[in-house]
């Protein structure tokens, strides 16, 4: 060994001979005093974590490398996952490992170089997740708008649990779930997506409600403080929710991937609290100014088809109206009938005024007075005519009676039949006497006919003849009131009539008009 | 609207809608009078049912306990801590 000293350094007797382990040991030793506590910046090389648990990554950079190791008890506290290639601050004691004369970064914390490497480390994985697709937005389900449970996973103490449960009570009390987890370190991660996943797997008619709304909640902190929801389980969990998730990490200004896949961001716990329950005061009034505008929508379409029936029934007429214009015409019609009555009475008056003047007894006198001279003429005429023929007929008759007896003498002397004689002569005889009686009825015929041409007919004009009971025609007043009964002769018949004895008109209401006594006619026969 | 389904069973979302529609739909005009009165009475009992609803409100905090076996149970929460 002492040929790798420089030999200008000669050997010294009084060097002590070290075992390598005394000198192992004693490096070790020196490595540790004088690195007792180191920050170290590199990038994570090859990173191993054993089924122990521990961690084995080279740190290193362009230059050098240093073995690191992580207890297994660090790594779990470890905010985020160590990868290759990720530039890092690791902060811990160097150590040998004696075995392998090798020396080693023991590493109890570890973390991204800075902000921007944190933020590259996000982007890097935001990409891929996007790319797998569990941010689009068709995987947003709608919240309920109105839970009755509310999954909570959080811390079960410190503010933001308390904010949220604030904030529901006075919005909305509803029943509330709080899943506890860690929101912080190593475990969080895990405790988180165990919460999603286990709110998830309750059943609605389980011992234990399944929330209608999920809401994954953390206060502010560092970037590294959230990290717990940038991990890919946590990510993974809240877009597989069947139940709606609101993720509500940190502040406003902090953004996690959890924001991204989960159905609602809130930028706080408190803002998660307002986003899951409404106000139910508000809701109270909602439905309380529905309620009245309900009522006031069934007013106003009872009015309106109120006004609508009444428009209507406006153009519809009184059904006074309807009888007004018929009444009128009715009204005016019978002013018009009236007077043309009386128009027509009138005229009918003025013509009868005209011709009932001419209407006189004297009128009916003189024309009967004609009639009566043409029967009287008649009369004459045709007994003139009668005696005429029959004294004709009789010189005839004896003219032929002369000569039958000459002929008949002859005949008696010719035949000397006087039986043939005898029979001529009743044959004579009855021809003679045929012919009389022939002649005789229409003697009386032409009677008849004259009868009938007589008072007869004027009696059937509606003109009577007033008898006294000695049968004697009554021609005035004087002898009608003498003539205690009399028979007034109409058409058809007879009626017995009395006078009053004081003078009264005769019960005989006939017009005592001139007719033709019967003695006038009486002549003839 | 979902006349068939009986207001008993609408959650409150569902019939704040329907309440919303039916007024919107009679403030419309457009409804006959009968049909009015008809979904008017639909529409008070949406209402009474929302208020139901919204009537026992109580806040209910528990918190989830797991055991050795994985099974989940809840235990209340006192809200004054």
């Amino acid at each position: 060994m002492s040929d790798f000293f420089p030999s200008d350094r000669p050997a010294s007797a009084n060097l002590p001979e070290l075992s390598v382990s005394e000198l192992a040991g004693s490096i070790k030793r020196t490595i540790e005093t004088t690195y007792d506590r180191v920050r170290v910046r590199g990038e994570l090389g090859r990173v191993t974590i054993a089924k122990s648990g521990h961690m084995y990554a080279d740190l290193k950079d362009d230059k050098a490398v240093i073995n690191t190791i992580m207890w297994k008890g660090s790594v779990s506290r470890l905010p985020f996952r160590p990868e290759e290639g990720l530039e890092v601050v690791a902060e811990g004691k160097l150590s040998t490992y004696p075995g392998r004369s090798n020396y080693q970064l023991i590493a109890d914390t570890m973390n991204p170089a800075g902000a921007g490497a944190l933020m590259a480390l996000l982007e890097e994985r935001k990409k891929k997740l996007a790319a797998e697709g569990l941010f689009e937005t068709s995987r947003k389900q709608p919240l309920p708008y109105f839970p009755k449970v509310i999954g909570v996973v959080t811390s079960p103490t410190g503010a933001v649990i308390r904010d949220i449960l604030h904030r529901i009570s006075d919005r909305f009390p509803v029943h509330v779930l709080v899943w506890p987890a860690l929101v912080q370190g190593d475990r969080a991660a895990q405790q988180i997506t165990a919460g999603i996943e286990g709110f998830n797997a309750l059943t609605p008619d389980g011992p234990v409600p399944r929330p209608d709304v999920i809401i994954v909640a953390r206060g502010g902190g560092s970037i590294e403080d959230l990290w717990p929801f940038n991990e890919e389980i946590v990510v993974r969990a809240a877009a597989a929710s069947q139940i709606p998730l609101i993720s509500a990490v940190g502040h406003e200004t902090d953004t996690t991937l959890i924001d991204y896949a989960s159905d609602r961001r809130a930028p706080t716990p408190t803002g998660a609290a307002e986003i899951a329950v409404p106000v139910r005061s508000e809701l109270v009034q909602t439905v309380t100014a529905y309620g009245e505008r309900l009522m006031r929508g069934l007013t106003q379409t009872s009015r309106r088809s109120e006004r609508e029936l009444t428009a209507v029934a406006a153009r519809l007429p009184r059904p006074t109206a309807l009888l007004e214009s018929r009444q009128q015409r009715f009204d005016y019609a019978e002013g018009r009938l009236t007077q043309s009555l009386q128009a027509a009475l009138l005229k009918k008056r003025s013509m009868f005024d005209q011709t009932g003047p001419r209407l006189r007894p004297k009128t009916l006198e003189t024309s009967l007075r004609v009639l009566d001279d043409r029967v009287s003429q008649a009369s004459r005429r045709l007994t003139a005519g009668l005696t005429r023929q029959a004294t004709l007929g009789e010189s005839r008759l004896a003219t032929v009676s002369k000569r039958l007896s000459l002929r008949g003498d002859a005949l008696l002397r010719e035949t000397k039949d006087t039986g043939e004689v005898q029979q001529a002569a009743d044959r004579m005889a009855r021809a003679f006497d045929r012919q009389a009686t022939r002649l005789e009825d229409r003697l009386s015929r032409a009677g008849n006919m004259l009868e009938a041409l007589s008072y007869q007919a004027t009696l059937k004009r509606g003109y009577a003849v007033v008898k006294s009971a000695d049968g004697q025609l009554v021609r005035d007043a004087a002898s009608a009131r003498a003539a205690q009964r009399m028979t007034v002769q109409f058409a058809d018949g007879d009626v017995d009539v009395t006078t009053q004895a004081d003078g009264a008109p005769p019960a005989a209401p006939k017009p005592k008009k001139a007719v033709p006594p019967k003695g006038a006619q009486g002549s003839l026969f | 609207m979902g006349d068939q389904t009986s207001v008993e069973n609408l959650s409150f979302e569902d019939a704040l809608k329907e309440l919303e529609t039916i007024v919107e739909k009679l403030e419309g005009g457009d409804v006959e009078l009968e049909e009015s009165i008809k979904i008017y009475e639909r529409g008070a009992a949406l209402k009474a049912h929302c208020l139901g609803k919204l009537k026992n409100a109580q806040l209910k905090v528990e918190q989830i306990v797991l055991n050795q076996d994985g099974d989940v149970s809840a235990t209340p929460v006192s809200t004054e801590s």
